[in-house]
């Protein structure tokens, strides 16, 4: 400090003269209207747009005007630094603005026909006049579908993941870890597409006299493609998270490898697993293009996921949407609402359970 | 997922979690009847290898169970292949090079081309518009908003993740078709000299609505896994940009951006992945017109999983056969991208575990 008294005794320092100068926050606001009354200027005469466009054109020139006068005071360094964060600001703005559109929608649409009817009975004999009808088909049917697709998935994908982790060494298991990857991008149309061709067309003949059948059991067996890459994933992120020692304490004190993993790791992995199975039964849930392909969509009640159409919720909402009856978007979109409730209630479970997990 | 700290810190943490079978008597596992025959040395003190035990089992069922990955997505190959193969060759026109789709005639044709083309555009525009925003939402949670906003904001980007499809589907058919048709008829009265906005109308249900919608789709995955990259940055970069005098954007740039550019890569893959695959909400939205015409938008657009679900009610057996080899034309396409997104994925291994 006394260097610096040396060098100019003639200065006070003070926090004024020893930092850069700062775009006062007044400069910044009137910069803001300045940019909107301009954009509101040039395009309201001439009657080349609406408010929008007003907008739109308001935040090129406060981004512009921004860096003209911000770079006259604070220079250009800081000029262009705040440019870019008044552009990350304005690209979080117009994110939120067709989310917030798309649950708005929901709610104030879905509402309509959130009744006892729409839970308690069929689209069975629903003609175009009808204003009833319910999805009461669908909802088993999804139930039905998702749980038998877990009931699959969910042995098969911890298996898989605790060979990933446990036993697996070298090429084969690098090959099976990447092609567990690459699984977790197919589409679920393809997937529809192989139950499709596999399952509906050349095994289910032989238990139907020969005709190819649709069933909600065929739905699942999609749905088990598309979950177990997912499930295979995070629950191998969470074995691995699970700390060495454990392991070594349980094999030094003679216990065989296999009881380790069922007794030690996996309990102490658990709460991790249980979340991936539910972000992956959520993520089935919602899935519309593989149910479409195999479960055929029968409106009336059917319990049996083994033989005969199905009905699912997802499918349900995309059947609604394309029918002709002036009831039917009132449907669609009190089934899309009850899909979504029905997902995020999944998947927000699963993410307080995963924050509560010892683990992470 | 991005604030747990490294597994070397957490390996030492050895009384995590801790059951109650650990209080229980060890050896449990090993059967006395193994200790039978007396040792002559003392390697002979080791229990003896049984010819099928547990440990066999279990083992083999674990590696079973790896193995049906494979055997699945090999499956997914030759069940696609057989069933495509006679609808190609029932063909009286080139699957490759065709435009039009009528493969329930008594003579079948129909190509791909139009729906590969279709496929490629409304990605390749949703990708567009998705991941300049995507990117600066990731910047913005990661880097520019305070912790109080960010995890809740963050958990909301997850959420939408979740979103079925159908929704948005709907949604960009009932709700946010009035504003891309209004849209579209002023860059059309504006700037129809330009070829893309060109064209006499009508519009609306275009390639232009398909890609928005698919935009606001892959927003939430290319955000979260970039996220989770942009997080990863080692704190010394930033504080070393930060201390050489570097502007928090010159930090951005220097420090962050560099470091994520392989994870920034791979997640827009797989956004381009899952954009590729997207059905309903495309057979919701696009107008279902088979030309090529980079007109975005005048009704019309389609792409192959699109047409899948809708041409799938009407089609008799060849027409099945056509749309399965359209499938597995997308099967194709799908896994190569998502192969190059997995390969620059594995070739930096710290964000293997976060790019779930």
């Amino acid at each position: 400090m006394t260097l610096l008294q040396n060098e100019a005794s003639d200065v006070v320092m003070t926090p004024d003269n020893i930092r850069t100068r700062k775009l006062p926050v007044a400069y910044n606001i009137g910069i803001a209207v300045a940019a909107l009354a301009i954009a509101a200027a040039i395009v309201f005469p001439t009657g080349i747009g609406n408010w929008v466009l007003v907008v739109v054109l308001g935040v090129v020139f406060y981004l512009i005007g921004l860096q003209v006068i911000a770079g006259r005071i604070e220079g250009p360094r800081a000029a262009r630094n705040r440019m870019w964060q008044a552009a990350i600001y304005c690209a979080c703005v117009l994110a939120i603005l067709p989310l917030a559109s798309v649950v708005w929608t929901l709610v104030s649409k879905g509402v309509s026909r959130l009744d006892g009817d729409f839970f308690g009975s069929s689209m069975n004999n629903i003609g175009a006049r009808d204003p009833n009808g319910g999805a009461y088909h669908a909802i088993i049917g999804t139930l039905e579908q998702v749980g038998i697709a877990a009931l699959m998935a969910v042995p098969l994908g911890v298996l898989g993941a605790i060979y990933l982790v446990e036993y697996g060494k070298g090429k084969f298991a690098g090959t099976v870890r990447f092609f567990v990857d690459v699984m977790t991008g197919i589409p679920s149309i393809v997937a529809g597409l192989f139950v499709l061709s596999f399952w509906v067309l050349i095994v289910s003949p032989w238990f139907n006299n020969g005709t190819p059948q649709f069933s909600g059991f065929a739905a699942s067996l999609a749905l088990t493609v598309l979950m177990l890459p997912t499930i295979v994933r995070s629950t191998e992120e969470m074995l691995r998270l699970v700390p060495g020692p454990l392991r070594e304490g349980a094999y030094a004190l003679g216990v065989p490898k296999w009881k380790t993993i069922v007794k030690v790791v996996l309990p102490t992995a658990l709460p991790g697993i249980v979340t991936g199975v539910m972000l992956a039964i959520a993520r089935a849930a919602g899935e519309t293009a593989p149910v479409l392909l195999v479960a055929g969509g029968a409106a009336a009640i059917n319990f049996d996921p083994f033989s005969g159409g199905q009905q699912s919720l997802s499918l349900f909402v995309y059947q609604q949407a394309a029918d002709a009856s002036r009831y039917a978007p009132a449907r669609a979109w009190t089934a899309a609402l009850t899909l979504v409730a029905l997902v995020l209630v999944l998947t927000i479970a699963a993410k307080l359970l995963a924050r509560r997990s010892s683990l992470r | 997922m991005g604030d747990y700290p490294s597994r070397s810190e957490n390996a030492t943490a050895g009384d995590l979690g801790v059951t109650e079978s650990h209080t229980r008597a060890a050896g449990l596992g090993v059967s006395p009847s193994s200790y039978e025959e007396p040792p002559f040395g003392g390697g002979g003190a080791l229990p003896k290898k049984k010819r099928f035990s547990m440990e066999s089992g279990f083992r083999g069922l674990s590696v079973g169970a790896g193995a049906m990955v494979l055997v699945i997505i090999v499956a997914i190959a030759v069940f696609l292949i057989s069933k495509a193969v006679p609808a190609i060759s029932a063909d009286k026109e080139n699957f490759l090079t065709f435009k039009q789709w009528f493969p329930n005639e008594t003579e079948p044709r129909f190509g791909i081309l139009a729906l590969a083309f279709g496929t490629v555009l409304t990605s390749v525009i949703a990708l567009l518009v998705a991941v300049p925003i995507a990117l600066g939402i990731a910047l913005f949670l990661s880097h520019y908003a305070p912790k109080r906003l960010a995890t809740p904001l963050g958990f909301v980007i997850d959420l939408l993740a979740a979103v079925p499809s159908v929704v948005f589907g709907l949604w960009g058919r009932d709700v946010f078709m009035e504003p891309v048709r209004n849209f579209s008829e002023w860059l059309n009265k504006y700037f129809s000299w330009i070829p893309i906005f060109g064209g006499d109308g009508p519009f609306g249900r275009s390639v232009l609505l398909g890609s928005l919608v698919l935009a606001i789709m892959v927003l939430p995955i290319v955000t979260s896994l970039s996220r989770e990259v942009f997080l990863q940055t080692p704190g010394m970069n930033e504080e070393a940009a930060l201390a050489l005098g570097a502007t928090k954007w010159e930090m951005i740039r220097t420090a962050v951006l560099p470091y994520g550019k392989p994870g920034v890569i791979a997640s827009v893959m797989l956004g381009l992945g899952r954009a590729l695959g997207e059905t309903i909400a495309l057979a919701l939205t696009l107008g279902v017109v088979f030309n090529i015409s980079f007109n975005v938008i005048e009704n019309g657009g389609n792409s192959i999983a699109a047409n899948i679900a809708n041409a799938f009610g009407e089609a008799n057996e060849t027409g099945r056969g056509a749309l399965i080899a359209s499938g597995l034309v997308l099967f194709a396409i799908t896994l190569v991208v998502n192969m190059a997104a997995r390969a620059i994925i594995y070739r930096r291994r710290e964000f293997r575990d976060s790019a779930a």
